[in-house]
Order: C-alpha cells, then structure tokens, then sequence
C-alpha cells in the first residue's frame, strides 16, 4: 500500500533539547455525523509527534478519552509505521488549539479519521530517522532497517536510538512519498495492548476533572432550575451565607444559543461541604416558565396521537405504501415506545474555570474542547484567542460531554466572582441536568404478500428533536437525523415510506451512545420480527433473505461509506452461527436475534434469556461485529461488551420520568443502571474483518440490544414487549 | 474536632467539623483523590475503601466515626512497588474502561476475596453487585476477580 505525503501535508521543526516535531495536516477529518457545530473559523489543523533525545516518542492526542481507549489505539497507529518501541511511547493530550481542527470526540469516529493521517505521520517520520542515519553513515538508507526506536544498518552492524537521530532528521527534507505497512507486517495493531492510562488508574492517580485543583480555587454548588426553563423570581440566601466557608451566593442566568445553562444560583465557598450546605439553606422562588404542565404523559398523548396520522414530515417515501396497506389482507400494525435516557456517566459533569480579565482558562473533562471554546469566547464575549481548555480524563462520556453547557457554565461564574473556581454537580445535578436521549413512539404499518415478503412498510415516528437546541431547521427537515435507523432500514420493502413529527418538549436533548438508532431501531428491528412470524418464516433466515442496498441513506456517510449488505449479513450469519441459532432450549428460554447498521459499523446480536417465575435473566450473549479491521482487539471487544450492557441496562431498567417540567428522578436509587449480578454471565464476542477502511466500535452494538432482547423474551414467554424500559420481573 | 486515623500506614490527625464526610475528608483533606465519589448516597460504590479492612462507603461515613481506625485506600494497596494481587489482575483482565469506578472496584474485590465471597463467579456477582461500572466492563471484573481468588493470592 502506497500513500503519497504532500509538501503542504507535514512540516518538520526541531525543537529545543535536540527534538524533533512533525506537524500533520488533519484536512481528512469528517464531521460526526448529526454532530454539534464545528468551528466557523479558518482552521490550521495538526496534531504533534515528538522524539525526545531519551528515546522516547511523544504523542499528542488531540481527542478526548473516556474509556473507548482512544489515546492508546491513536498511539498504536504512528508507533506501528514508526517502528517505536511501544513501551517508549508516551501519550500527552492536547488542550484545545486552533491547530488540532476538528478535536470533538463522538460518533465512534476517532479511528475513521485518524486511520490514514496518523500511520503516515508515523512512515514519514520513520523515512527521516532513516534518512538521517544514512546520511551520518554514508550508506544508502534503503540498506538500513528501522525497528524498536533504533535505525540499524545490519551489514556493517552498526546500530542509533531515534533518539540520537531526530536533531538530524528535522533538518532533512520530508519524504515525498511513504509506503505503509500491509496488514501482514503489522507488530503492533491487531494485538491487545493494555490501555496507556489504566497504570494511573490502578494506583488511583489518574486525573479526572473532579480530581482538578488549582491554585487559589474556590468550590461552587448551583441550584439549577429544576423545571426546564425556569428562572430565579427571587433567592433569599441569609442562611446560606451563614454557613461557615459559604464566601458567595451569585445569580446564573439562563443561557440558550446551543450553550443552554440553566437559570440557577450558585453558592461559593471554601469547600465543597459549605457549598453545598449553603446551597441546601437558599431559598428561591421559582418562575416555573412555559415548560412547568409539562409530563412524560402529556408527551406520550401527543405523540400516541401523532403516529396514528400521517407525520408532518415525510422523510422518504418509495412506491405508495398508504394505497398498498389500504388494499391488503395481511396487516401487521404495532406501536413501540421508548423513554427519556439519561447519560449517567460515573463521573457526574464538573468544570474548573479561572477567568482573569479577559482570559479564559478551563479544564474541563469535555468530548469537544473545541466546540467549549467556542461557547466559551461567545458566552464570556472574548476572543477565541483568549479561551485556554484543558481537557482532563473522564469517567464516561457517552454523548453527554459533547455539550458546552457545564463548561461554559463554571467560567461565567469564574467570571462573575473573579476568582478560579470548580463547579461541582452532585449525582442529583447530573440526573436533573442532563441532555437525555429522546423519547419517542414508532408505529409500523406493514403488509405481506402472499409469498409472506413484506409489500409494504409505513413508519411513523414522533419524538422531540435533538436538533432544535443548537440550530435552525434544516432545509429537510428535523425528521432526517431523528429517523436515523428507522428513515434508513435496510430491509427491501417495494413501497415504503417514513414520516416524522416533531413534539414540542422543554426537555433539553443530545447525543446518547449511537443516538437516534437506538430507539429506531428497536422498532424496526422488533418489526421485521414479528412480520416473520406472520409469515411463518424463521426470524434469521427471514432477515438474511431481506438485507439489501439502503436506497436512501443521510451524507456525509452514503458518500464515502455506503452501506454494505453482505457486511450485515456476514455479522447476521456469523452471530447466529456461534450462537447455535435454531439449538434446542430448555423451557422458559428463548433466543432473540437482531441486527443493524449504525456509525459505519455492523453489528448482529443473539440474546438467551429466560423468564421463569416471571424473572427475567440474561443467560448469553453473542455479539458479532464488522467496523473492519480491529486496531486494539481488548479494546473492540470492550467497546462491544460494554455497548450491549448498556443497551441491557437502557432496555430494562432506566427511564428518565418527567413530571412538572421537572426530571422526577433522583439519584441512581430511581435511574437504575444494570449491576454486575443483572448483567449477563456470558458476552461473546466475535470479528468479521472486513479488509476496508476501519471504522469504530463504539456505537454500533447498542442499537440492536433492545429488540434483539425484546425478540428473545417474546420466543420464551409468547409476550411481544413494545415499550421499554422493561423490568427484570415480567408480571 | 481533631480526628486521628491511619490512612494507608501512616497516621494522620485532622482537624474537621465533625459532619465532614470520611469521603471529604480523604479527598478534599488528604488529597488522596483515588477514592472517587459518584453518587454520594451509597448506591454506586465508586467511594468504596477499606476501614479496619473491611469495605465501607465513605461517603456515607463521618470522619470522627473512624476516629483510631485504620484506613485503606487505592493509593495504599500497592507496597513497594509492587501491586496487589487484584490491582495487577484488574491490569491483566483488562478490567476497566473510563477507570472511574475503579479504584472502588478494587477495593470492593479485595474485600470479597478477603471474606471468602469469591468461590463462583455467581458469588463474585452478587458480592460486588454494589459497584456500579456505567462502561460495563463488568465480565472483566468478574475473570479478575475470579482470578485472584483461584490463585489463593
């Protein structure tokens, strides 16, 4: 494989010390798909290698890590072309600058944009360590052989750390073409390489944000409005100012423009005990707002009544479903429905801020320091020059660190008070705050011919949208990027169609693990199910016979990454193969199966439950997979496992009740996540390697869990389950 | 008041209100960040330590309530150098992601192996059903576990 560097591509500079930088040019970054705003100015994009005189090699990480392992396989990627020696490799995690480009981490898309760039940074820089040692060696450098972090020059023995090299080196003119390594060759991507942060883990010297501390700092907890869009009448704060170490009671005012802080009121102090003492003692007054009737019941009468009539969006539409389903003797009709999610990272949100004049300075544990920084200059009006973000660890992100709000929110109050200070949320805050998955109800009219193939395909889809919280309507519509998963079903139906209506909710929105199809699909997928059994038809075989091209697909993925079906159906096979699809079970099992198409990855999942006594219990589960070829194998597999335990944990037990205006729940005792001993005894976890361009593995095995389990409850119990979450006890 | 108490070995006296937490006062005094606090109400385990060896919440505790007690935290499971025997399978098993409920993790499993609860995987579950790991590396820490336990370290 050859790939051709360009001159405007990589810039070389030695540093101080006898080191050596090379810039890269991140032109080939691709927005997230339905992601947040990205920057509007001009972008000089680069992230840094760096070879120390120690031998070390140095990587910038330039995304954020929260668990998928990110700055471990981006480290993989240069070493693996750069020959290092893995154990001299270090990883260092860039603040947000300008030079990064497009920093924000979701969409399972760090390793689809850094696929090509960073492994030819890596041979680039080889090529001149290379270069650099035959030049010192008067011999030719196609002689000479890089491995380790050392050039070696085996007929004349002779033997230099890059180290040693890389003051030479950035002298040198870049290479004007590199080859990467095939497959074959490679050392060190496609074997386990233990996480480069879990050594400060273990010993419980990691740095998460709630870990930040800074000179000089004080401690804030915020009452935020706790119907959505609410805002302070009046706060009577004498008692809170009473507690010892209270220094503080500020005023925040509510911020929209795609930030969205709450209107609330914030008690500072030296500690966060007198913080939130303090905060406890406030007495506010409240103006509910225009939000304050609003329920979980009056959205689901809404959009109940939404999907019993045609949508005000017509997302796509092929053939005429609505003469063919008015025609037709074999009707299937069903309703799913499906909550308000929270993110529920174990980290609840928290931001440390120093506002000095006109500087900003943030650490903050956010997915999208850019995008921070952005909101940060707009919020705190100052030039973007003037907005320093820190990115910290972070314990789970999950979509919810994608937003600016706990970001911007700690600086304005730095701002207010003039002094550094960390914003802390309790799990309370985090629960009541959070930007939660939509809700959403989806109806599916299907008909089948007399062969038992559907003819037709009708689906309804009505949930709040993501979208309308951060900009204006797009010219299609809001419907495209909510009926991600549903608009985009890859079954061939001749006459389809999907219609969308918005509901109008004052619950504020964002991006939950793999997004909008983890609702859509547990329609489509509990659907394609249930019309197998009206045909009579075994669901695997029914489904393999169905997968095709996807006649309408969103960009920018169709461009770049059309769906493949025999990649769905190679992991559809694969998954019922492993799982013994079709074995004999004992009584009060079942088998589910489901599969879907989700971030550019594929995904097909086998469930084996049983409900005995009306106890639901996980007993198996077999996960097959292609994103392509897999970079860190215990990575993948911990990005697939953890995917469908979440999926397990959404589709059984948590649901995000609104009451008021208001998020009824409070802490994990009402938000339930699934324990260790819910969880299923057995993840199976298996590879389909396409040889293509890779993908990521972050998303793609939620989004089939919850009808793949629906299917399997409804093989043991003869009960279809149509509205999550579902309870471990099936009375 | 001033609350005496020996925190991975070594003796320390602080001087509290006496309704600071046994969690506030290893994170916020101490500065021993490790122990990690992740819903303060007892539900997710992500401030689990060991008071006499035994696991506890600290963030349910008071400080003054282990006043001449012995503390442990993930900063003192390592000695010399060297890592604890679940410390190294947790490394060995990959058993984390984001690593925040980690060192509660641990904790939580040294205590379980400690108390004779990590015969069967299915015990292993249920005993440290009271760690919640929102990334779901929890097969992982169930073979870590297990592991420990099958190798009588």
């Amino acid at each position: 494989m050859t790939a051709y560097t360009r001159r405007d591509f990589f810039k070389v500079t030695a540093v101080a010390g006898g080191g050596l930088v090379l810039t890269v040019s991140l032109s080939g970054c691709r927005p997230k798909p339905g992601a947040a705003p990205s920057a509007d100015s001009p972008i000089d994009p680069a992230v840094f290698i760096r070879i120390n005189p120690d031998n070390t090699v140095v990587i910038t990480i330039a995304k954020s890590e929260m668990g998928q392992g990110v700055r471990t396989s981006l480290a993989m990627l240069v070493a693996e072309e750069l020959e290092a020696d893995w154990n001299q490799v270090r990883t260092e995690q860039a603040s947000f600058a300008l030079k990064y480009g497009e920093m924000g981490t979701g969409g399972s898309s760090s390793v689809l944009s850094n696929w090509k760039r960073l492994r030819e940074a890596g041979a680039a820089l080889k090529g001149m360590v290379v270069a650099a040692a035959a030049k010192d060696w008067g011999v030719d450098p196609k002689d000479c052989r890089a491995e380790n972090s050392f050039v070696t020059h085996p007929a004349s023995n002779r033997r230099t750390p890059y180290g040693a090299l890389a003051e030479k080196a950035a002298a040198l003119p870049l290479p004007s073409r590199v080859t990467l390594k095939p497959k074959a060759e490679w050392k060190l991507l496609g074997k386990d390489r233990t996480g480069v942060d879990v050594a400060d883990i273990i010993h419980g010297k990691a740095v998460y944000g709630l870990d930040v501390k800074i000179p000089g700092m004080l401690y804030a907890a915020i009452e935020r409005t706790s119907v959505f869009g609410g805002t302070v009448k009046s706060v009577d704060s004498a008692k809170a100012l009473a507690v010892p170490g209270v220094k503080q009671v500020v005023e925040i005012q509510a911020l929209g423009d795609g930030i969205n802080v709450h209107a609330g009121v914030a008690v500072v102090a030296t500690n966060t005990w007198a913080a939130l003492e303090g905060r406890r003692l406030l007495a506010i007054e409240w103006d509910g707002g225009a939000r304050a009737t609003e329920s979980s019941e009056s959205y689901q009468a809404f959009m109940t009544a939404a999907v019993g009539r045609a949508g005000d969006e017509t997302v796509n539409k092929q053939g005429d479903p609505d003469a063919v389903l008015a025609k037709a003797t074999k009707v299937v009709s069903s309703t799913f429905e499906t909550p308000f999610l929270s993110h529920a990272t174990m980290e609840p949100m928290n931001c440390t801020a120093s506002v000095t004049g006109d500087q900003v300075e943030v650490w903050s544990p956010t997915q999208f320091p850019d995008w921070g920084a952005q909101s940060l200059a707009k919020a705190l009006k100052t030039d973007l020059k003037n907005v320093q973000v820190h990115v910290t660890l972070m314990g789970g992100g999950f979509g919810r660190r994608i937003n600016p709000d706990f970001t911007v929110e700690a600086a304005l109050l730095s701002q207010k008070i003039q002094q550094p200070v960390k914003v802390v949320w309790t799990r309370e805050d985090d629960l009541r705050h959070d930007f939660y998955r939509p809700c959403s109800t989806h109806r599916i009219d299907a008909s089948l011919g007399a062969d038992g193939l559907p003819e037709a395909w009708r689906h309804r889809v009505s949930t709040p949208s993501i979208d309308v919280l951060y900009g204006p309507k797009p010219p299609n519509g809001w419907g495209p990027n909510e009926t991600d998963g549903s608009a985009n079903m890859s079954y061939r139906v001749p006459n389809r169609s999907c219609e969308y209506t918005l509901l109008d909710s004052g619950v504020p929105r964002g991006w939950w693990r793999a997004v909008s199809t983890t609702h859509g699909m547990f329609a489509v997928e509990s659907m394609i199910d249930e019309l197998a059994e009206a045909a009579g038809k075994d669901p695997y075989e029914y489904r393999l016979g169905l997968i095709d091209r996807v006649w309408w697909q969103q960009p920018p993925d169709s461009k770049d990454f059309p769906f493949q079906p025999e990649r769905l159906k190679g992991v559809l096979t694969m998954a019922a193969d492993k799982a013994g699809w079709g074995k004999p079970l004992p009584a009060g099992h079942g088998m589910g199966i489901s599969c879907g198409f989700d971030h550019l990855g594929y995904a097909a999942e086998v469930f084996e439950v049983s409900v005995i006594n009306d106890r639901l219990r996980i007993h198996r589960v077999v996960v097959a997979a292609d994103s392509g070829p897999v970079l860190n194998p215990v990575g993948a597999r911990a990005q697939l496992e953890g995917g469908v335990i979440q999926g397990l944990s959404a589709a059984i037990k948590e649901r995000i009740t609104i009451a008021g205006g208001a998020v009824k729940e409070r802490n994990f005792d009402g938000y339930s996540l699934l324990r260790i001993n819910e969880a299923p005894a057995v993840v199976e976890v298996y590879f389909v390697e396409t040889d293509t361009h890779p993908t990521g593995f972050g998303e793609p095995a939620v989004p089939p869990v919850a009808a793949g389990l629906a299917n399997a409850i409804y093989r043991a119990t003869g009960k279809r389950v149509r509205r999550l979450p579902i309870g471990l006890r099936m009375a | 008041m001033v609350v005496r108490i020996t925190v991975n070995g070594r003796p320390e006296a602080l001087d509290l209100d006496v309704r600071t937490t046994l969690l506030a006062a290893i994170r916020d005094h101490l500065r021993l960040t490790g122990t990690k606090e992740g819903c303060d109400r007892g539900e997710c385990g992500a401030c689990t330590i060991l008071v006499d060896g035994r696991p506890a919440l600290a963030c349910l505790m008071l400080a003054v309530a282990v006043d001449g007690q012995v503390v442990t935290t993930i900063e003192g499971l390592a000695q010399n150098g060297v890592l604890h025997a679940v410390q190294q399978a947790f490394v060995d098993h990959d058993a984390l992601q984001c690593g925040f409920c980690t060192p509660g993790q641990i904790m939580s499993s040294v205590a379980c192996i400690e108390a004779g609860h990590a015969g069967s995987p299915a015990e292993i579950r249920e005993w440290m059903s009271g760690n919640l790991c929102r990334c779901a590396a929890y097969p992982q820490i169930v073979a870590a576990v297990a592991s420990v336990a099958a190798s009588g370290r």
